[in-house]
C-alpha cells in the first residue's frame, strides 16, 4: 500500500497552501462576512486560472482531468484558511450534474465559462421534509407542449444567493421519494417566477431559499432523458460529502494547530498550560482523532469514483461517521482549551468550530450516514 | 427517604403553575411558547412581577425577601418557573454576591444592599476573571490601595464579565496586599458602576451577541464600608461564591426546557414523512440524554437538600458543573442535529426555519462557554481529585 502523494500531487498541495496564506486569509473572510456576495469574483477567477476549477473536469469536457484525490488535496487547504468560494457548491455539484446529464452544447453554455472563472453556478436538490434525501422532490415541472412549468421550493441552496445559474431538481412523475421521475432543469438566475432570498449560515457564510413559483421552463432547459436524474444526485450527495471529509480534515488540522500553539503561549498558575497534562492527553487525543479522520477521507476519496455505488456509499458513509465524531471533539476541545477567549467573536477559532458544525449537515448528517452504512451489502 | 410530592405540594404546584399562567404579560409569554431570547428589560420586568408575589428569592430567608419556603417547594416553584420558559433572572445579585452578603457581610451591608437586589432595583454584576487571571484567580492584579480617608482606590482590569453593561453594581476581587502569598492578599468589594474611572467595553462572542465586557478601573475611590468580610480575606469569600455559582450552573431547568424542545423538534421535523421522533435510532438518543439529565437532576436535588440542612456548597458541586455543562452542551447539539439543514441558519430571517427552532444556532454557539466560566471543568476536576478523591498535587 502507499499512501504518498506524487511528486504533482505535492506540488499542489503546497501551491494552494501558500495561495491560502498569501491571498485568501481567514481576516479576509472574516471582513466578507459582512459583504452581500461573501466571496471575490476576483479571487474566483484567479482559483481558476490556478487549474483547480478545472481539475474536476475531463479534458473530454475542457477541463483538466484530475482525480477526486487532487480535489481533496485542493479543498482540505481551502479549509484550513476558510475559504468560502463556492468550490463545491458550484463545481462539484452544479458542475457534476451538467457534466453527467448535459451534452457538448451544455457543456460548452456552462462548464466552459465555470472553468474559466467567469460564472459560479448552484444545485437546488434539498426539500424541507426530505432532510438528506435528493429523492424527496414534492418541486413539480409539469409539462405543457414544449414547455415545462416548474412550482415548489427549495432550502439551503449553496452558493443560491449568488450563482448566475441554478439547477433545479423537480419532479416530472412520480411521487416524493421515488427514484424514477426526477429531472434537472438549468435556470438562469433572473428566470421569472424564481425567487432567491439570500440567507446567512451560521458558519459566515451565504446561501438561498428558493422558491418557483410558475416558473416556465423551454425542454431545451431539462438535462437529459426526462425523469432519470437521481443517480446523478445520488452520486453528488456523495461527492458532496467526500468533500466535506477533505475539506474538514483541514478545519481539523487548523484548529489542532492554533490550539497546540495556544498550549505552548499562555500562562496560567506560573506554567504554560501547555506543561499540565490533563490538557497534553487531551491535545494527544484531539491528534488521534484528525489523524483517524485523514485515514477514512483519503478512502473515501479513492472509493468516491468507484464504480460500484455499494464500495462507494460505504466508504464515504464511514468517513463523513468518522467526521462528525472526531471534528466535532476537535473542535469543540480546542474552544475549550482556549477558554474564555475562544467564546469570543474576534478569536478564529470559535469560526473553525462554525464551519465544522455546518461540514457535519452538509450531505447527510452522521445519522444518515451511519444507517446507510448500516445498509449496505458489506455490512 | 420519600421522594413523592403530598397532596399540599401538588396543591402547591397547581397554584404556581395557576399563577405563572396569569402572571406572565403577552409579550414574554409570546418569546416563551418558542424559547426566544429574552432582552434585558424584559427579564427585569419579568424580576418586578415575580417580586411583586414573593418569589424573587426562593432560597433567601424571608426577613430579606425570600420565599420563606421549604426545600420541596423550593424545588418546585423553580422548576414551574423553568418549564414555562419564564425569563432566567440575573443570577449575580440573586446567586452570588446576595447570599455572601447574607453570610459575611454587616447589617448595614444587608440593610443598603439586599432589598435592592430583592427589588430588582439594582442589578450586578460579577469582576471576577483578568486578562491574566482566568483558572488562575488567585494571580489577580487588579490593585486596591487605602487613600488614607477609609477608602480604596481601583486600579486594573478585569475581563469577561457578563453583562456589565447593564449592571448598576459590580462584585471584585482585588489585590489589597502586593507582599502576601498569592491567596491571603486578596479582598472582596462591592462598587457602584456610576463610579469615575469604571468604564465596561461589551466584547461580541460567537453567538453573535454582546454578552460579556471588558471592565476598567482607573483610580476608582471605593468608601470603605463597601469592603465585605475582613481586609485581606477575600479569598475565602471567593470560594464559597463560586460554590453557589457551580450549584447554580447544573441548569438543570434549561436544559430540561431544551429536550422538551428537542422533543418538540424530533416531531415536527420528518425524512420521507416519518417524524424523527418515530425512529428508533433518534428515540434511542433522546432517551439517552433524557436518563443522564434525570441523573443529574437528582444530584442536584441531593445538593439542595443537604444545602438545605445548612451545609455549604462542598466540592461536590463540581459534579453538578462538569455535568451540567456537559449535557446542556449535548442538548443542544441533539436539537442541531435534529434540525438537519435548518441548522445552517444564523440570524433567522421569519419564515425561513419554524420559529421554535430560530434561537438554537446562537444558543449551541454560547453553551460552548458553559464548560469554561465558572471555573472551568479540568478546574472542577482538579478540585475532585484533590478535594475529594484525596490524590497527591
Ligand atoms: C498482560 C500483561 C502482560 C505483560 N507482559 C510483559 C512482558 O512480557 N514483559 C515485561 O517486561 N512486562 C510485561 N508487562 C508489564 C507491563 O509492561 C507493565 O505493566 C506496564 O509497563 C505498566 O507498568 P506498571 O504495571 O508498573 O504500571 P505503572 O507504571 O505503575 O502505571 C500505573 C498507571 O499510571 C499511569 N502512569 C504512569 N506514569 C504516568 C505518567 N507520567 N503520566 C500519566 N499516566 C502515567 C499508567 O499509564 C497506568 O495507568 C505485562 C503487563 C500485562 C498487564
Ligand atoms: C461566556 C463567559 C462568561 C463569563 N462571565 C464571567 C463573569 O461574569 N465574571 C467573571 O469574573 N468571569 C467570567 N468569565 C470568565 C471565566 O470564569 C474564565 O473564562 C474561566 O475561569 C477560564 O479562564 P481563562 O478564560 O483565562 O482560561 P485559561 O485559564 O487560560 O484556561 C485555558 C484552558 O486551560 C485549562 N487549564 C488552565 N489551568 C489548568 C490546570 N491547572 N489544569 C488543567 N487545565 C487547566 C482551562 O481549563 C482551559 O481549558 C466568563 C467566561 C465566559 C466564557
Amino acid at each position: 500500500m502507499n499512501f504518498d502523494l506524487t511528486p504533482d500531487q505535492k506540488l499542489l498541495e503546497s501551491t494552494v497552501a501558500s495561495f491560502v496564506k498569501k491571498e485568501a486569509t481567514v481576516s479576509r473572510f472574516r471582513a466578507l462576512r459582512d459583504d452581500p456576495v461573501g466571496w471575490s469574483k476576483s479571487l474566483w477567477k484567479t482559483m481558476a486560472e490556478l487549474g483547480w476549477i478545472g481539475l474536476v473536469f475531463p479534458e473530454s469536457a475542457g477541463g483538466l482531468g484530475g482525480s477526486f484525490v487532487d480535489v481533496a488535496i485542493v479543498l482540505e487547504q481551502l479549509g484550513a484558511g476558510l475559504v468560502p468560494e463556492p468550490f463545491v457548491a458550484s463545481v462539484l455539484c452544479a458542475g457534476t450534474a451538467l457534466l453527467r446529464l448535459g451534452g457538448p452544447e451544455e457543456h460548452e453554455a456552462h462548464l466552459a465559462p465555470l472553468i474559466a472563472g467567469d460564472t459560479s453556478l448552484a444545485l437546488a436538490w434539498a426539500e424541507r421534509g426530505g432532510r438528506y434525501d435528493p429523492t424527496w422532490v414534492e418541486t413539480t415541472a409539469i409539462r405543457n407542449g414544449d414547455e415545462y412549468v416548474l412550482r415548489g421550493e427549495k432550502v439551503f441552496v449553496l452558493n443560491g444567493h449568488a450563482a448566475d445559474t441554478i439547477v433545479v431538481s423537480a419532479r416530472t412523475a412520480g411521487n416524493p421519494g421515488d427514484s424514477d421521475g426526477i429531472s434537472l432543469f438549468v435556470l438562469p438566475r433572473d428566470t421569472a417566477g424564481l425567487r432567491i432570498k439570500t440567507i446567512r449560515t451560521m458558519d459566515g457564510h451565504k446561501a438561498a431559499m428558493v422558491s418557483l413559483d410558475g416558473v416556465v421552463a423551454p425542454a431545451s432547459m431539462r438535462l437529459g432523458a426526462e425523469g432519470a436524474a437521481a443517480p446523478v444526485l445520488d452520486e453528488i450527495m456523495d461527492l458532496g460529502a467526500a468533500a466535506a471529509c477533505a475539506e474538514g480534515l483541514g478545519v481539523m488540522r487548523a484548529a489542532l494547530g492554533m490550539t497546540v500553539d495556544y498550549l505552548k503561549t499562555r500562562e496560567q498558575f506560573g506554567l504554560k498550560i501547555g506543561t499540565f497534562q490533563a490538557l497534553q492527553h487531551r491535545a494527544v487525543d484531539m491528534f488521534v482523532r484528525a489523524e483517524l479522520a485523514k485515514s477514512t477521507s483519503i478512502l473515501a476519496s479513492i472509493k468516491v469514483a468507484d464504480p460500484d455505488p455499494a464500495e462507494r456509499r460505504s466508504a464515504v458513509s464511514a468517513a463523513k461517521v468518522e467526521l462528525a465524531l472526531c471534528g466535532r471533539y476537535v473542535t469543540q476541545q480546542s474552544i475549550q482549551l482556549h477558554g474564555g477567549i475562544g467564546i469570543t467573536d474576534e478569536h478564529d477559532i470559535g469560526l473553525y468550530f462554525k464551519r465544522m458544525h455546518v461540514l457535519n449537515a452538509l450531505f447527510g448528517d452522521e445519522e444518515h450516514h451511519l444507517a446507510r452504512f448500516a445498509a449496505q451489502p458489506s455490512f | 427517604m420519600d421522594l413523592s410530592f403530598t397532596p399540599e405540594q401538588i396543591a402547591f404546584r397547581d397554584e404556581v403553575r395557576a399563577w405563572i399562567r396569569e402572571a406572565m404579560p403577552p409579550r414574554i409569554r409570546e418569546k416563551a411558547a418558542v424559547d426566544g431570547h429574552f432582552e434585558h428589560d424584559e427579564i427585569m420586568a419579568w424580576h418586578r412581577i415575580l417580586h411583586a408575589k414573593g418569589w424573587v428569592a426562593p432560597h433567601w430567608p424571608a426577613e430579606w425577601g425570600g420565599a420563606g419556603l421549604d426545600v420541596t417547594r423550593r424545588f418546585i416553584l423553580t422548576e414551574e418557573l423553568e418549564l414555562a420558559g419564564a425569563p432566567s433572572l440575573s443570577p449575580f445579585g440573586l446567586m452570588m454576591v446576595g447570599p455572601l452578603i447574607l453570610q459575611f457581610g454587616t447589617d448595614a451591608q444587608r440593610r443598603r444592599f439586599l432589598p435592592k437586589i430583592v427589588a430588582g432595583e439594582e442589578v450586578w454584576c460579577q469582576g471576577y476573571s483578568e486578562p491574566n487571571a482566568g483558572s488562575d484567580l488567585a494571580s489577580l492584579k487588579l490593585s486596591a490601595d487605602p487613600d488614607g480617608k477609609g477608602n480604596y482606590v481601583l486600579n486594573g482590569q478585569k475581563t469577561w464579565t457578563t453583562y456589565a453593561q447593564y449592571a448598576d453594581w459590580i462584585f471584585v476581587l482585588a489585590r489589597t496586599d502586593k507582599t502576601a502569598k498569592k491567596q491571603s492578599g486578596i479582598s472582596f468589594f462591592l462598587v457602584d458602576m456610576k463610579t469615575p474611572g469604571v468604564t465596561a467595553r461589551p466584547t461580541l462572542t460567537t453567538a453573535g451577541t454582546p454578552a460579556f465586557c471588558d471592565t476598567f478601573f482607573e483610580n476608582v475611590v471605593v468608601p470603605g464600608e463597601n469592603l465585605v468580610g475582613p481586609l485581606h480575606g477575600g479569598w475565602t469569600l471567593a470560594k464559597a461564591l463560586l460554590g453557589h455559582e457551580r450549584t447554580y450552573i447544573a441548569a438543570v431547568g434549561m436544559s430540561t426546557r431544551v429536550l422538551r424542545r428537542v422533543k418538540r423538534i424530533a416531531a415536527a421535523t420528518t425524512e420521507r414523512g416519518v417524524p424523527l421522533l418515530e425512529v428508533p435510532a433518534w428515540r434511542s438518543r433522546i432517551a439517552r440524554l433524557e436518563i443522564e439529565l434525570l441523573a443529574l437532576k437528582m444530584t442536584n436535588y441531593r445538593a439542595l437538600a443537604s444545602a438545605e440542612l445548612g451545609h455549604a456548597p462542598g466540592p461536590e458541586s463540581s459534579i453538578l458543573k462538569i455535568r451540567g455543562s456537559e449535557i446542556n452542551q449535548q442538548c443542544y447539539e441533539l436539537a442541531m442535529d435534529l434540525m438537519g439543514h435548518d441548522a445552517l441558519s444564523w440570524h433567522n430571517e421569519p419564515g425561513t426555519i419554524p420559529e421554535h427552532e430560530a434561537s438554537v444556532p446562537p444558543q449551541f454557539q454560547y453553551a460552548r462557554a458553559a464548560s469554561i466560566y465558572g471555573g472551568s471543568n479540568e478546574i472542577q476536576k482538579n478540585v475532585i481529585a484533590k478535594l475529594i478523591l484525596g490524590l497527591p498535587s
